[in-house]
């Protein structure tokens, strides 16, 4: 639903409301995809300018964890980077390397730790319990021990992360690494109970706490409940497996392995594997590959490592000779167009001496009793708040995998972000419903003629791309981190690819003249002035046709001389601040919008409402 | 200056002309006129109309004189031939190119000073001539490069940034090139490209001098209250005296095309000056009519296509000159010898 029109009271355009927070918002298309709304344009500008240790605290106030996340985000923003949908002479463009520049903040940071959070030595007097210490928990303690929160958390194993330290192989995420972001939360004196599994959430409530959140994730691997299924030690579930190799209960496996399942999960356990001595993995998908969940570059790391993907290839059932796995037997499907319904063609057997289940995660929430006021649905999921994250018993919260099932690192920190407002909202007595909206400062970025405080040339580089340590090297030792990280030379050519969407062209009718002068500059053709009229209609006669619906159509107030509307689509904007620089009226202006993301801490604000805070 | 150059990543669905160029193979360098100058939008409707004619860039030659609008062949066609004259000097040049080479497309760019003022004799022979060009007026009423004297165009009463008031008669390159034979003549306004554009694709097919007068704001030292030539007063007082399309050769043409008085002039090319509307009484054939209707109609801005005659043979058919141009023609018959030129000269004995 565009942000600008109203259909049926207007058969026209409406002024877009810039005042409206989404709408610049919504132009930052990597932020806007971002579950943490991550400023990634402001923290790629301070890596251009070398202050590494800047842009690391910018990520950190969203994401809470850089470094992790510049390894192991799934990158919502890439997909969204408009870079992407630019054309260029060699072929279509790439994103920005986002995620890729993330790692860069964290990997040349220093010493950041004058500049991390503190808790208070006077408490506030309020306790509240997490379950498990994954990201979501970890979340909700950063946000509220520096507000005087007593935060406890209860943690199954002896060491925190949860499935940052479980799932994730260190080859891809360091242990160090982890070890150091999550420190930095819990060294504010979070109060850890490790080896102390949540059996009771009646014991844990008779604790006394004035909140509870759950982020105790989806720990339970799906099981594919095939003949012979119980008859072999070597058939593995996935998460349990990788556990197993990350607290160093298992060194080993077969030569021969098969992967059931081709999500991101399975592209952990295969490269696991090639690292514990199999020579033959194979990742057996029953789709083609247009319809695998893994992310397409965990794809092509599995490949780069000889790992084969065998697509249209459903389980049938394990084969056992004498009481040992020899092989696993699959139907081999044919589909039809769009992979709904497919076809046996025959079966085949392929040969091995492991079979790891990555077939999915289920919650599982045995330990909560059903009278405690606690509302379940019928797939036994709790009832949570898609806001307020609060369950049906107030005072009780679920975030991370725990609330609607397996999402990603990046999601179960918004979750706890969002859990925290609510959690300090119930223990400061204001409700939970109650919370700010976004906010966006604009600033302008000029400096004098044809001068601009951002770097607005377009730079044609290619996307640059990440090396690994070579083939050899990286299966000697299972800890061997595969990507190398950016180089120097590598990061000062990716930041220039960054577009600088958050510098945005600024428009104020009333000092327009309509000279043209904008329209005729601009390299992507995104401005027209145009007579009113409907949004399908208008987006067809713009200067290029306006064909993404995604991206908003930019309208002004009629234009003082001619009545007009000045239009703009935002689709393609590279950002480059010629409109501005020639518009003779500074009708046009290149301002930063600074997008001011709520965290918990809103309830003392909200005891004293006045009318620009309660504005959400 | 512009901070930098505009970027050379365009939008993926930019249409391509007949030659499989985009728009954007026809720009020129950056503009380094002041921000909001009405030549850049003139700028801008040049390449659009060549990108549209699908003018080759190479069969391109773009002359000018000197001033603010003198400047504008660079910002535009980077692949074609350009001559940057002496002051008022455009006509002669052109003229000269023109003779050795009548293959070119010609499109010449001044302003009121180059054109009204040092440059009008040669202006006033070139229109004599029917030198087949487009020759575009960039009309800001002032000297803008020489920060705001009036100009040979502004209008009486018309008043200085400083607010002093013109009392010198202007120059109105419209009825002074009716009056001089001109045979193709149009205005238009540099904030209005639905007219201006079609208007230079037909001045372009003319065969023969074709005049655009285009007014042109200087949002520097011409764009305040009181002056005659702001974007303000003149989409105000700014009429469309006839409205017209241009339709390419290859096209069906659905009005009847016929002598005085009809609705369609069909080009030398091929191409049909196809109008839309013409005021009562009025055809743009007949001379006196459009200097009868500029007549009455004192103080106003008309604009369209005020007169076109397809009929009046040019510089080349006057003097009976080669077909092609003088590079094709044999050196033995371009330069025959001094045997030939003592026969020549015989002649005059």
């Amino acid at each position: 639903m565009p942000l600008s029109t109203d259909p049926g009271a207007h058969p026209g355009m409406r002024p877009t409301d810039t005042s409206n927070p989404d709408y610049f918002h919504k132009v930052v298309d990597c932020q806007w995809a971002c579950p943490a709304h991550t400023n990634v344009p402001e923290y790629i500008r301070l890596i251009a300018q070398g202050r590494f240790a800047d842009a690391y605290m910018l990520n950190r106030a969203s994401n809470v964890f850089p470094a992790v996340l510049g390894r192991t985000c799934d990158r919502p923003c890439e997909p969204a980077c408009r870079r992407g949908r630019l054309p260029s002479p060699a072929g279509e463009e790439t994103p920005v390397a986002i995620c890729r520049l993330k790692r860069v903040a964290s990997d040349h940071k220093g010493d950041i730790s004058a500049r991390l959070p503190q808790a208070p030595e006077v408490k506030n007097g309020k306790r509240v319990a997490c379950i498990g210490a994954g990201p979501s928990s970890l979340t909700v303690a950063n946000d509220l021990m520096p507000h005087g929160y007593s935060v406890t958390i209860f943690e199954r194993y002896d060491k925190p992360g949860g499935l940052m330290r479980t799932n994730i192989p260190s080859f891809r995420l360091p242990e160090p690494v982890l070890a150091e972001e999550v420190n930095s939360i819990l060294d504010m004196g979070v109060d850890i109970r490790y080896n102390t599994p949540a059996t009771s959430m009646k014991a844990i409530l008779d604790e006394g706490f004035d909140a509870v959140f759950v982020g105790s994730g989806a720990p339970r691997g799906k099981d594919l409940d095939l003949p012979g299924r119980n008859d072999s030690d070597r058939i593995h579930i996935g998460i349990d497996w990788l556990s197993s190799l990350a607290f160093g209960h298992i060194d080993k496996i077969g030569e021969r392995v098969l992967i059931i399942g081709v999500g991101n999960t399975a592209m952990d356990c295969c490269r696991s594997s090639r690292r514990l001595g199999g020579k033959d993995v194979k990742v057996m998908a029953r789709r083609p590959r247009a319809y695998f969940k893994a992310s397409p570059w965990e794809l092509d790391d599995a490949e780069e490592e000889n790992i084969e993907i065998v697509i249209n290839h459903a389980p049938k059932r394990f084969v056992i000779e004498n009481g040992v796995l020899t092989g696993m037997e699959f139907e081999r499907l044919e589909w039809d167009a769009d992979a709904k319904k497919s076809t046996v063609i025959d079966t085949v057997i392929l040969p091995c001496d492991d079979v790891i289940l990555a077939i999915g995660q289920d919650n599982a929430f045995p330990w909560i009793e059903r009278d405690l006021g606690i509302e379940f649905d019928k797939w036994g999921m709790p009832k949570v708040d898609q806001t307020t994250f609060e369950c049906t018993r107030p005072g009780i919260f679920f975030g991370g995998d725990a609330a609607w099932g397996p999402k990603n690192i990046i999601w179960a920190v918004e979750h706890g972000h969002q859990a925290a407002i609510s959690m300090d909202n119930h223990c400061q007595g204001v409700s939970t419903a109650q919370r700010l909206g976004f906010a966006v400062n604009l600033v302008s970025q000029k400096m004098g003629l044809s001068e601009w405080s951002y770097h607005n040339d377009y730079n044609p580089a290619k996307r640059q791309k990440m090396t690994h340590v070579d083939l050899v090297k990286r299966f000697e030792d299972l800890h061997v981190e595969v990507e190398l990280g950016f180089t120097a030379e590598q990061t000062a050519r990716e930041v220039q690819r960054c577009l600088n969407c958050d510098v945005q062209t600024v428009f104020k009718a009333a000092k327009c003249i309509e000279c043209d002068a904008c329209i005729d500059i601009c390299p992507l053709s995104c401005l027209t002035i145009a007579k009113d009229g409907p949004e399908d209609e208008m987006r067809q006669r713009l200067s290029a046709p306006a064909t993404n619906i995604t991206q908003e159509l930019f309208a002004s107030e009629p234009l003082p001389h001619t009545g007009r509307l000045m239009m703009k689509d935002e689709d393609l904007c590279v950002h480059c601040g010629l409109c501005a620089e020639r518009c003779p009226t500074a009708a046009w202006d290149m301002q930063k919008s600074d997008l001011n993301i709520i965290y918990a801490g809103q309830a003392a604000l909200l005891h004293n409402p006045t009318p620009e805070l309660t504005h959400a | 200056m512009p901070s930098i150059v505009k970027p050379l990543v365009a939008h993926p669905s930019l249409a391509k002309n007949a030659l499989g160029l985009t728009i954007r193979d026809y720009e020129g360098q950056m503009s380094t006129l002041c921000a909001g100058c009405g030549h850049d939008s003139i700028t801008a409707a040049i390449v659009k109309a060549l990108w549209e004619l699908s003018t080759p860039p190479h069969r391109l030659a773009k002359l000018s004189g000197i001033g603010c609008s003198s400047k504008t062949p660079t910002y535009f066609v980077n692949g074609a031939h350009g001559f940057n004259s002496a002051h008022g000097r455009m006509p002669a040049i052109a003229t000269g190119a023109n003779a050795a080479n009548r293959e070119l497309t010609y499109v010449g760019v001044s302003g009121d000073g180059d054109s009204l003022s040092i440059g009008i004799g040669h202006l006033c022979h070139a229109i004599r001539r029917n030198l087949n060009m487009l020759y575009v007026i960039e009309n800001n009423g002032v000297y803008g490069l020489t920060k705001g004297q009036f100009s040979a165009s502004t209008d009486v009463g018309s008043k200085s940034k400083k607010g002093e008031a013109n009392k010198m008669s202007p120059i109105d390159p419209i009825q002074l090139a009716l009056s001089i034979g001109a045979t193709f003549v149009a205005r238009s306004f540099s904030g209005d490209k639905a007219q201006l554009v079609p208007i230079l694709k037909a001045a372009i097919a003319h065969r023969g001098f074709a005049l655009v007068d285009v007014i042109s704001p200087c949002v520097t030292f011409n764009d305040h209250e009181g002056s005659t030539k702001s974007y303000k007063y003149t989409r105000g007082a700014t009429h469309a005296a006839t409205e017209s399309d241009f339709v390419p050769p290859a096209s069906e043409i659905v009005a009847n095309i016929g002598p005085a008085g009809s609705t369609s002039i069909r080009m030398h090319d091929g191409s049909v000056l196809q109008f839309t509307r013409v005021p009562d009484n009025y055809d743009v054939t007949d001379r006196g009519a459009a200097m009868k209707y500029l007549r009455e109609h004192p103080g106003q801005i008309a604009t369209g296509v005020l007169f076109a005659d397809e009929g009046i043979p040019d510089m080349h058919e006057m003097a009976g000159s080669p077909a092609g141009a003088l590079v094709n023609v044999p050196f033995e018959k371009l330069c025959p010898g001094s045997s030939a030129l003592e026969s020549l000269m015989a002649n005059f004995r």
